[in-house]
């Protein structure tokens, strides 16, 4: 798993983008995924591509069902996406030559039969009914969105469908690759991101003081959860436990956390409660840690209570200091980078911690790996908008 | 497939659409009126415009609606309506333990800032370097958030402090049916005890009748009931909300809050591209529900789009099930996606509640009267591509 080894090195993904252009723009760094050619290029075409890989990966790890069916329904946490600017471009050459170009001209391009695929693309159901053919997975597949949340979400709804006994098994995706120039700007205009563009590694710097944002980045990860019943009748290999998950919606404002920390604080605290846990027995937390000045002080605050005089204690890290933010994926991918903590019972860093932040007094596993006894971990997941998931995650059975 | 555990009880609605704010409203409309798309606005396309609706009486401050695009006025609103019909409104802790299901969209577009971009691309040297910049300067910072899909429920949340799970789907059609039934299925496992489930979307906007008109499948010049459209056919989008508050009976019956209807099944399928799948798809369904059915005391809520080729397999498996009464409400509401589902739903509990049918609007065989009471009613979706739902309401016991 050549990301693990990446990660525990501390070796960060960000870079230049060199996808289009960048002039005229304050970010002009992220974590891209160049390695996967698709065509078109567009956030849902890549967004497919990345899952398509991750779940081979781990069906070949699982090697459950038999290939093109999987015995139980997928959950995606996707990105909303629309029609990109190369769309709305190849709409308006289309369109007449002789007037400015507005959505009536567009409109009227349209209908030439020449953009069904651009419909057919930008459908949302678009990306999870063509993974359910590829994979064949049961029932209705079923996309969500709760924005930095989403892969966390897709987590939880595979834990409950199990827990229901509707099916032994799920297949639970979360992936992103929205970066492209409107994606990037609208973050950009919301004061989101991070500007130190040079050198790009060094840009994003979770819990540290000079931290000023979070770098956009793509990926996929992807989870085969059984019922442990299931998983141990036929001989399966397990890589661990989720054992609670826990959630809250926040009130208080569209990008802001509430002050008081609460929404968070029962988010971890329904996660530890579901697992049947103390939160004495917490040894790690993968962070939400985005890096903006906001995220990173609400976790301190959140974690704090939940932990009490133990939070200089627990380490917590921030795998977002080298793979940036993947968004909708963030909550599947670093989920799954708990369960490898777990196995290799090395606790991966929180890079670019050069200047610590007085106020959040805590222990970010700076800059380096190290080992560490990890039985129980924590994944956070903070959703722009308010939605809050947290993960407990085990080696063993609890 | 969720049936077996505990009772789901709808114990609120909310409803806003073209034919006006709330159940009454719609129901008057539904039983009086001749459908009113808007056959001038986009023309040659047809739609259904929201009727007037005086947001402030749900969202009261002009900030937050300022924040907020179509879309999310239309499902903040018709959550709220669903919260106060529930008896939830002003009940800060029960609102708190809620539990918050919605399907939606998004990608509302501001349409001049779009126009001027491609035109002036047109002429631009350096386009990419044009678009970087006139969007880091035009683009509203709000619109972002105003249009992202998960707002939807975050405005909830700030607007009538639900706080419970949340959990926003996408996928058009499905996204409805997966949000219905993953919501009623959560409650009947004891995994949830009341979820406010619903969907908006303002489907009657350029933006998004462009993908339709792109695909060929968007309605154009003389209006026609749903199933009527055969020789022409194309749905008319709709813009749309529509919520109820599913509960546990026993939740209910703790806090004194009556049942205006059982959802006693809820179904969903993805049956692919060929119509004679998706057909079967619904056959299948129909198996499900089949013995539970009480003919004479049913109706049928079609979701049917009128687009093909979804309109012709409905159309053939309503043919095959001759003595169902079948209203389909596209007709008057126009098509809204992720929220047809839902709105139907909210229909069919309104047609328990009157414990009769509405009048048929269109002339097609299978919408014919029913003399007697309605105890049942079969709820269905077909998406224009997919999302194959069905579910089963009865009337309260």
């Amino acid at each position: 798993m050549d990301n693990w080894a990446k990660l525990s090195a501390g070796q960060s993904g960000i870079r230049r983008i060199t996808r289009f252009a960048v002039d005229g723009l304050h970010t002009t760094i992220a974590g891209t995924i160049d390695f996967v050619r698709v065509e078109p290029l567009c956030t849902p075409e890549l967004c497919e591509r990345s899952a398509e890989a991750a779940i081979e990966e781990a069906l070949s790890k699982a090697a459950i069902g038999s290939r093109g069916n999987f015995p139980g329904p997928l959950f995606l946490g996707i990105p909303p996406f629309e029609m990109e600017w190369p769309q709305r471009r190849a709409l308006a050459a289309a369109a007449a030559r002789d007037r400015t170009v507005d959505y009536d001209s567009l409109l009227h391009a349209a209908v030439s039969g020449c953009f069904g695929a651009v419909d057919e693309r930008f459908r949302h159901g678009s990306v999870a009914e063509n993974l359910r053919d590829r994979f064949g997975t049961r029932g209705s597949p079923v996309s969500v969105t709760t924005a930095c949340a989403s892969g966390a979400t897709a987590i939880q709804l595979g834990v409950e469908a199990i827990r229901r006994r509707e099916a032994d098994a799920a297949l639970c995706v979360g992936t992103d690759a929205s970066v492209n120039p409107e994606a990037l700007i609208r973050f950009s205009l919301l004061s989101a991101l991070s500007t130190r563009n040079d050198p790009p590694a060094a840009a994003s710097k979770p819990f540290a003081r000079n931290r000023d944002g979070f770098v956009m980045a793509e990926g996929a990860g992807a989870l085969i959860l059984e019922s442990l019943e299931a998983a141990k009748a036929r001989g399966a290999a397990i890589l661990g436990v989720i054992a609670g998950c826990g959630e809250t919606a926040d009130s208080f404002h569209r990008t802001r956390s509430s002050p008081n920390g609460k929404p968070i604080i029962d988010s971890m605290r329904k996660a530890i409660e579901d697992a049947g846990v103390l939160p004495e027995q917490i040894d790690y937390i993968n962070a939400h840690g985005t890096g903006t000045p906001e995220n990173d002080k609400m976790e301190y605050l959140g974690v704090s209570a939940v932990l009490g005089g133990r939070v200089g204690n627990v380490p917590i890290s921030s795998n977002k200091s080298m793979i940036g933010h993947t968004l909708s994926a963030a909550g599947a991918i670093e989920a799954i980078f708990t369960l490898l903590t777990l196995e290799h019972q090395r606790l991966p860093p929180t890079a670019n911690y050069q200047v610590p932040d007085p106020e959040i007094p805590l222990d970010v596993v700076p800059n380096v790996a190290r080992d560490a006894r990890v039985r129980c971990a924590m994944s956070n997941s903070f959703g722009f908008g308010g939605q809050n998931v947290s993960l407990v995650l085990t080696r063993e059975p609890a | 497939m969720m049936g077996v555990g505990r009772e789901n009880w709808i114990t609120g609605i909310g409803m806003v659409s073209c034919l006006g704010d709330g159940p009454d409203a719609h129901w008057q409309a539904l039983e009086e009126l001749e459908p009113t798309p808007d056959t001038a606005n986009f023309a040659p396309y047809i739609v259904h415009p929201l009727a007037p609706i005086e947001f402030a009486r749900e969202i009261p401050k002009k900030s937050d609606q300022r924040l907020m695009e179509q879309g999310q006025l239309i499902g903040a609103y018709a959550a709220g309506m669903a919260l106060q019909s529930a008896g939830l409104k002003g009940n800060p802790a029960l609102l708190a333990d809620t539990d918050l299901f919605v399907a939606a969209g998004g990608g509302e577009r501001d349409l001049a800032v779009d126009s001027a971009i491609l035109s002036g691309l047109r002429h631009a040297e350096a386009s990419d370097v044009f678009l970087n910049r006139t969007l880091m300067s035009d683009l509203r910072p709000t619109l972002f958030l105003g249009q992202l899909p998960n707002l939807f429920a975050g405005n909830i949340s700030i607007l009538h402090g639900v706080t419970g799970a949340s959990r926003t789907f996408l996928g058009e059609e499905a996204a409805g049916v997966d949000a219905v039934h993953i919501a009623a299925a959560r409650i009947a496992a004891g995994q949830s005890n009341i979820t406010l489930v619903g969907g908006a979307c303002h489907g009657a906007r350029k933006d998004w009748l462009l993908y339709v008109a792109a695909a060929g499948q968007a309605l154009q010049g003389t209006f026609a009931p749903v199933f009527e459209r055969a020789s022409r056919p194309g749905l008319a989008l709709g813009s749309l909300g529509a919520f109820l508050v599913l509960e546990a009976a026993g939740h209910a019956r703790a806090r004194g809050a009556r049942a205006i209807a059982k959802l006693s099944l809820v179904l969903s399928d993805c049956a692919g591209r060929d119509p004679l799948a998706r057909r079967a798809a619904l056959e299948h369904m129909w198996a499900s529900l089949e013995p539970r059915l009480r003919p004479g005391q049913l109706a049928l809520i079609s979701g049917a789009t009128g687009a093909e080729t979804a309109t012709a397999a409905e159309r053939a498996f309503l043919a095959a099930h001759p003595n169902i009464p079948v209203r389909a409400t596209g007709t008057h509401l126009g098509h809204g996606v992720e929220a047809q589902f839902v709105m139907n739903i909210a229909l069919g509990v309104l047609t328990l509640m009157h414990g009769r049918l509405f009048r048929a609007a269109g002339s097609f065989e299978v919408e014919r009267g029913l003399d007697g009471p309605v105890a049942q009613v079969i709820v269905t979706s077909l998406g224009r591509a997919r999302g194959e739902g069905m579910a089963l309401l009865e009337a309260p016991t």
